[in-house]
């Protein structure tokens, strides 16, 4: 089986988040990148995991710069055989998207997996603007996935629960919580991640439909009011008349 | 024109369809032109629609579509949107929104905006804010392509009346065969879904164990609302994987968020900042959810929550 992981790299959790430029940049002087957890604990893991029991390989792709390649080695690390670093700078989701689906059609995958969304922008669009450039089925937010020839079993998040379906290969799925377990990569796989290959490839010219204009922060929250423990009915007076909630 | 996809699972509107057109109609006026709905499959008493400001209601009802396959539904909308002439899209931001929203962006080759919060403006550019970094942040996206496609956030705007029923016309537009066999539908009823709960109890480690969850559920109980817990208290199973809230998690936008015991770690405030109104119970003053909260309680969960459920009961009998 012939799989492709989409790795994103973004902000580190607990990253303070501000702007500069005027508030039109995410401004990244001291801010920490990782992996995007719903990529790299759930989507590369399930697809080591279906490597490691039909055979193949798991190629990992990312969009962006060269100061992008710690996440991708990091992701070697974890088990990938090998990466693919599109070169360039991505300001929109249907950019990458038209990325990823140009090098997938050329190498025929048999599963393109993702996260179900990044942590930065929470756009849950990528996945789905892939299977559609590819003209392929999209399973989002899969809880599980087993695979028997080229026919998958997938389990998906829907509103309220879940939906169990098959479909064959080949096919784009994005990888919710429940999909595999975190793998932290030991010494072995960080010393074998600097020999697998990385391959940079050029951008294909596509224009950016939305973008950014300027960022803002929350407005501020007003101070706690605090509430007498042994007044409960306090706080529920203060939620129907105050706060008009219930 | 303006198309606004009004989803109608098992047949039936949710208010997140009634929010959807409401933001369509309140797009067009922006725009200066009008908003068709449309539904797919079975839709009970469509007309209804134009109660929120569609136009006209146009619907394909082929049964094949009362199963969802995002491949084959955004075929039918796109065909929809042609047939209509509309160049913006509209859908809800719900699970299956979401995979509509990029797989059309694709299709029509248009910008697209996820998790729109608010009615888009259009003074020389087409520009719409939503959340990003989880909430720790707005962003305000502008759009420059003709076609347009934008989900809108669950809860961001309240449906509002503003007509009468109008007319449901039977659209024509071909259905292609999915590649997507459902083999089992697993729903819990009763209790809204998380994503879209108006209220929210959710409780973290500081309930020491699954076994006491009894009163987070009767105070859920009388309130009507949906339970929520902590990634730890997820992580380790005491309570089910889809009640995590958080930035690894469920993200949740209730009018009200009830805390008991989770401390306010900065992935779990992620995934609830844009709840209207968030209460903490916490024995610990300086536990930092006090920051993020706009009514705070200072004492021990396992009396403070029984004491608040009986004076929800109370206030209930009395009014
Ligand atoms: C990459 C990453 C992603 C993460 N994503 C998430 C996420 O999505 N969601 C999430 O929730 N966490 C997430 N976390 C974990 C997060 O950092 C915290 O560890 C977690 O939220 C803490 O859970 P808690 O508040 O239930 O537990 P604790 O931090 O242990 O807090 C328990 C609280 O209960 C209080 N308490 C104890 N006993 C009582 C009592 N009798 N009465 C009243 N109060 C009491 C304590 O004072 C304390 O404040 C993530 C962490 C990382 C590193």
């Amino acid at each position: 089986m012939k799989l492709l992981v989409c790795v994103s790299k973004t902000p580190e959790t607990t990253a303070k988040i501000s702007f500069s430029g005027d508030n039109t940049q995410f401004n990244e002087a001291g801010v920490q990148f990782i992996m995007n957890p719903y990529d790299e604990w759930y989507a590369l893991v399930r697809a080591l995991e279906l490597k490691e029991k039909a055979g193949g390989s798991v190629t990992i792709l990312n969009v962006g710069p060269k100061a992008n390649d710690t996440v991708i080695r990091k992701g070697l690390a974890i088990g990938a055989d090998n990466a693919v670093r599109i070169d360039a700078e991505p300001k929109s989701s249907l950019f990458v998207a038209k990325q990823i689906a140009a090098h997938a059609k050329a190498e025929g995958y048999d599963m393109i997996f993702l996260g179900k969304e990044t942590i930065d922008y929470n756009g849950s669009e990528v996945g789905a603007m892939v299977a559609e450039l590819m003209d392929q089925p999209y399973i989002s937010f899969a809880t599980a996935l087993e695979v028997d020839g080229n026919t998958a079993t997938v389990t998906r998040e829907i509103e309220g629960g879940e939906e169990v379906s098959s479909l064959d290969t080949p096919f784009v799925i994005s990888a919710s919580k429940g999909l595999a377990e975190q793998r932290i990569p030991n010494m072995r796989g960080i010393m074998m991640a600097k020999r697998k290959p990385l391959t940079v490839v050029e951008a294909t010219g596509a224009t950016d439909l939305a973008t950014v204009a300027s960022y803002e922060l929350p407005p501020a929250k007003s101070a706690v009011k605090l509430i007498d423990p042994d007044n409960m009915a306090e706080l529920v007076r203060l939620l129907h008349e105050e706060a008009k909630v219930i | 024109m303006v198309l606004v996809y009004a989803e109608s699972p098992k047949g039936k509107f949710k208010k997140s369809a009634f929010e959807a057109v409401t933001y369509g109609h309140k797009t067009a006026q922006v725009l200066g032109t009008e908003c068709v709905a449309l539904t797919l499959g079975d839709a009970e008493d469509a007309g209804q629609l134009g109660k929120y400001g569609a136009s006209k209601v146009v619907s394909v009802s082929d049964a094949a579509l009362n199963n969802f396959d995002s491949q084959v539904h955004t075929a039918v909308i796109a065909g929809a949107a042609a047939a209509v002439g509309a160049n913006v899209v509209i859908v809800s931001h719900s699970a299956n929104g979401k995979s509509l929203l990029g797989r059309l962006a694709a299709k029509m080759d248009a910008g697209s905006v996820s998790a729109a919060k608010e009615v888009p403006t259009n003074d020389g550019a087409f520009k719409v804010k939503t959340n990003v970094f989880s909430g720790k942040a707005i962003a305000t996206y502008q759009i420059d392509s003709d076609n347009k496609v934008l989900s809108l956030m669950g809860n961001a705007i309240q449906p509002e009346e503003v007509g009468g029923a109008v007319a449901v016309e039977a659209l024509s537009v071909a259905v292609p065969a999915s590649r997507i066999t459902i083999k089992e539908v697993k729903t819990v009823d009763g209790t809204v879904p998380l994503p879209e709960a108006e209220l929210v109890v959710s409780a973290g480690r500081g309930m020491k164990g699954p076994e006491n969850w009894g009163i987070i559920e009767d105070l859920a109980e009388t309130l009507g609302a949906t339970t929520a817990c902590s990634r730890p208290v997820a992580d380790t199973g005491w309570r089910p994987h889809h009640e995590h809230v958080g930035q690894t998690g469920v993200a949740v936008r209730p009018n009200l968020y009830i805390a008991a015991g989770i401390s306010g770690a900065i992935q779990h405030l992620a995934g609830v900042n844009s709840s209207k109104v968030i209460v903490v119970i916490n024995k610990d003053p300086e536990a930092p959810f006090f920051k993020a909260a706009d009514y705070g309680v200072v004492g021990d969960l396992f009396e403070v929550v029984p004491a608040l459920n009986q004076a929800l009961k109370d206030y209930n009998a009395a009014n």
